[in-house]
C-alpha cells in the first residue's frame, strides 16, 4: 500500500529513495517472496538487513534461539540507518493500532540512542512539517499514521493491489495458546500438553512467525475481509500479536528502552559526519 | 474518471475534530462515552480497561482510560499529548483529536487543532467559561477551526437545569464575541450517563437540538474549501530523464485550494512567469481538472525553472506577494521570540530565512487582553 501511494507521488519518476526490509528471519516465507517479487516489478532498489547479521555480530543477543524477535528489529533497524546515513525511514504505522501509537506524530523523531520521547514531540501544524534534525536525530514518518484497518482494506480494493496470500483465508496448523492461534512452524513446535489443530486461518498483520497468530476466518477475498474487519471487535494486536498481551503499553516501552549497545556506532557515525 | 474516484479514500465522509478541555471536566469521559455508545470500541479494549477499573477498586468501568494511552499519563491521570481516536458510524468517519488541556501542553493542542474542521470546547456545568476555556476557545480560533461546539457536560451535577446552561451559554457568547468564530453551537450533556451524547436520555426533555454525535454527522464541511483561489504549491520536480520521457518535466504538489483545468493560464511565484496547464496527471490517469485537496501533477507548456517552493497561481487571480507583513503568531518555544533574531519561516513549500522587526504587543491566552509592555 505504502508502495502505491509512493508511485502515485513519484511517478513517472524513480523513487528518491530505496526500499529497506529489517528481516528477523522469523518471516513467512509467502512474505518474503512477495516483497522480492513486488521490489523487482516496481524496478526499485531493495536493501535487506537480516538480524541473522546482527546476531552474528554481537548486537542482539537473545535469551533461546526461538524466541521473538520483534523487540531486536530496531538494532538491525538503527545499524541499516547509521550505514546508509538515512535521514528518514518512510514506515506504514497505524495510530489505530495501540494506544501508544496514538501519540505518534506523522513526522516521529527518534533521539541518537533511537528513543522516543513522546512528552516532547515537535508541533505539527496542518500540512507543515518540520525535518530539520539535530546531529544524530532520525525522522520516521508514517503517512499513513491516521488510517485505519479498515481504511487500508478499502484502498487495497480500490486500487485492485496485490497482498501476500497469508492476509486471505486458507488452512494452516495452529497451536491454540493462552487467547490466540500459534501458528505451527520450525519455530513454534506444540508443548506436550498441546494439541494441533487445522484451521481456516487468516493474518491480519504479519511479522515475527513466532508470536504472530492468524484469527479464524473464511474471509478469501478483498471483499470478504473488508465485511469482516468492519465487523470485527477485537484490535489488531491484541488479536495477533502474543507479544503485546502482556502489557497495555508495551509498544511503549519497547520504543522507549535506551539500546545502549548502539551508543559507540551511533556516536561513531555523528563523529564522522560532523 | 473522475479525479475523486482516484486521489484519495471517500474524504468527504471524514470529520477531524478536537476535544479540548482539562482533567476536570470529563473530556476522557465524553470520548470514551462516544465510542461506546457508538459502538466502536473493541472488545479487548473493553476487558482490558474493565481490568484497571476493577483494579483501581472502581465500581464500574471507567470510560476515560479508554483514551490515557501511555504509561506516563495514567500515571499522572491526565493527557499531555494529543492522542487520536478513530471511529465510525454509518454516516461519517471521524478521527478525535483528543488535546491536552493544561497550559503546560498548549502546543500540543494547536498540533491537534491545526487539521480539525471542529472543535468541542468542554465546559463543567458547575464550574461555567472558565480561564481554560477562553484559551482553548481562543486558540481554535488563532488556528481557523470553523465550527465550534460548546459542550456543557455534567449536567447531571446541577440537576439538569435549563437555567444554568443558559447562563452558560451566553457568558460564552459575550466572550467569545470579537472572536470572529464562523458557526458556535451549545449542547447541554452528561457524558458520564450519556445524555444528549449518542442517546438523547430522559433528563434534558427541555433541549429541542441536536445530541453531538447528530451534530457530528451532519456538520456541513464540504464548503469550508476554498474553491476558488488556484494555489499549487510545488513540492517536487519530477524529471525522469528516460528515454521515452526525456524532457518531461512534472510539477508535484497539493492543490490547496481552487481549481484547475488543463489549457488555464498560470503564473509561477515568485519569478512572474507566465504558462499554461498541459496536463493533468495522477500515477496512470489524465485529468481534466484538479481541485482542493488533491495531489497532482501538471505539466505547463513552456520550459520555465521551477522548483520546490515556487506556487503555481491562476493569472488574474494572484495573491499579493510582499517581503514584509504583520501576523499573529502562537509562539510555541520555551524560548521566547525575539525581535532582531533571523528565524527560518515555512510557508507551504517554501523556506526562507526571515526577520522579526517589532513585536506590537502580545495576546495573554488566559484573559485575552492585548499587552503593549516593552518587549
Amino acid at each position: 500500500m505504502l508502495l502505491r501511494l509512493a508511485e502515485k507521488a513519484f511517478r513517472p519518476g524513480r523513487f528518491p529513495f530505496p526500499l529497506l526490509h529489517i528481516d528477523t528471519e522469523h518471516n513467512f516465507p509467502e512474505v518474503i517472496a512477495f516483497r522480492d517479487y513486488r521490489a523487482k516489478e516496481l524496478g526499485e532498489k531493495l536493501i535487506v538487513r537480516s538480524m541473522d547479521d546482527s546476531i552474528k555480530k554481537g548486537r542482539v543477543v537473545l535469551r533461546s534461539e526461538n524466541q521473538s524477535r520483534n523487540p531486536f528489529q530496531s538494532i538491525t533497524l538503527l545499524d541499516a540507518i547509521a550505514e546508509f546515513s538515512f535521514d528518514a525511514c518512510i514506515g506504514g504505522a497505524r495510530r489505530d493500532e495501540e494506544k501508544a501509537r496514538a501519540k505518534e506524530r506523522i513526522f516521529s523523531f527518534r533521539d541518537e540512542f533511537g528513543q522516543w520521547d513522546p512528552k516532547n514531540q515537535r508541533p505539527e501544524l496542518w500540512s507543515l512539517y518540520n525535518t530539520k534534525t539535530h546531529p544524530g536525530e532520525n525522522i520516521r514518518v508514517f503517512p499513513i499514521s491516521n488510517w485505519t484497518e479498515l481504511d487500508v482494506w478499502e484502498y487495497i480494493a480500490r486500487e485492485n493491489l496485490e497482498v501476500p496470500s497469508i492476509y486471505f483465508a486458507h488452512w494452516r496448523e495452529v497451536i491454540p495458546r493462552d487467547s490466540g492461534l500459534l501458528p505451527v512452524s520450525h519455530l513454534v513446535q506444540p508443548k506436550e500438553s498441546e494439541k494441533v489443530e487445522k484451521v481456516m486461518v487468516r493474518f491480519r498483520t504479519v511479522g515475527d512467525m513466532s508470536c504472530t497468530c492468524p484469527v479464524a476466518s473464511n474471509a478469501a477475498s478483498v471483499g470478504e475481509i473488508i465485511a469482516e474487519t468492519a465487523m470485527t471487535r477485537i484490535t489488531e494486536r491484541g488479536a495477533t500479536r502474543m507479544d503485546d498481551q502482556t502489557s497495555d503499553a508495551s509498544m511503549e516501552l519497547r520504543k522507549k528502552k535506551a539500546i545502549f549497545n548502539f551508543v559507540n556506532l551511533i556516536r561513531k557515525t555523528i563523529n564522522l559526519k560532523v | 474518471m473522475s479525479v475523486v474516484e482516484n486521489v484519495g479514500l471517500d474524504r468527504a465522509e471524514l470529520l477531524r475534530f478536537i476535544a479540548a478541555g482539562s482533567v476536570d471536566d470529563g473530556k476522557s469521559t465524553l470520548i470514551g462515552r462516544l465510542l461506546h455508545d457508538s459502538k466502536s470500541i473493541f472488545e479487548d479494549q473493553l476487558s482490558s480497561i474493565a481490568k484497571t477499573s476493577s483494579k483501581r477498586g472502581m465500581q464500574n468501568v471507567d470510560l476515560s482510560l479508554l483514551t490515557d494511552g501511555l504509561q506516563a499519563e495514567r500515571e499522572q491521570g491526565i493527557t499531555i499529548d494529543v492522542a487520536y481516536r478513530y471511529f465510525a458510524t454509518p454516516k461519517r468517519k471521524f478521527i478525535i483529536a483528543d488535546t491536552p488541556g493544561h497550559e503546560q501542553y498548549t502546543r500540543n493542542m494547536v498540533t491537534g487543532a491545526s487539521t480539525a474542521n471542529l472543535a468541542i470546547i468542554l465546559i463543567d456545568a458547575r464550574k461555567g467559561v472558565l480561564t481554560q476555556s477562553r484559551r482553548h476557545t481562543y486558540l481554535a480560533s488563532l488556528v481557523g477551526i470553523p465550527h465550534i461546539v460548546v459542550a456543557v457536560n455534567k449536567m447531571d451535577l446541577v440537576e439538569y437545569s435549563r437555567d444554568v446552561f443558559t447562563q452558560i451559554c451566553s457568558d460564552f457568547a459575550v466572550f467569545s464575541q470579537n472572536l470572529n468564530l464562523r458557526n458556535v453551537e451549545y449542547i447541554p450533556m452528561s457524558a458520564l450517563n450519556g445524555d444528549m451524547v449518542v442517546e438523547r436520555g430522559d433528563q434534558l426533555n427541555w433541549y429541542q437540538g441536536r445530541t453531538l454525535i447528530d451534530l457530528l454527522e451532519n456538520v456541513d464541511i464540504e464548503h469550508d474549501v476554498n474553491l476558488d483561489d488556484f494555489r499549487f504549491p510545488v513540492q517536487w520536480v519530477c524529471r525522469p530523464q528516460t528515454e521515452e520521457l526525456h524532457d518531461f518535466r512534472g510539477y508535484m504538489g497539493r492543490v490547496e485550494s481552487g481549481l484547475i483545468k488543463v489549457g488555464d493560464a498560470v503564473t509561477i511565484q515568485p519569478s512572474g512567469l507566465h504558462s499554461r496547464i498541459k496536463e493533468i496527471l495522477l500515477y496512470q490517469s489524465n485529468f481534466e481538472e484538479a481541485f482542493a485537496p488533491q495531489s497532482v501533477t501538471v505539466t505547463i507548456e513552456d520550459h520555465l525553472d521551477i522548483s520546490r517552493g515556487d506556487m503555481l497561481v491562476k493569472s488574474g487571480d494572484q495573491p499579493r506577494v510582499d517581503k514584509e507583513f504583520t501576523a499573529m503568531l502562537c509562539w510555541l518555544s520555551e524560548q521566547p521570540l525575539s525581535s532582531g533574531r533571523k528565524y527560518i519561516v515555512k510557508h507551504t513549500t517554501r523556506m526562507v530565512k526571515g526577520l522579526v522587526s517589532q513585536i506590537d504587543y502580545r495576546v495573554d491566552v488566559n484573559t485575552l487582553n492585548q499587552e503593549k509592555q516593552s518587549l
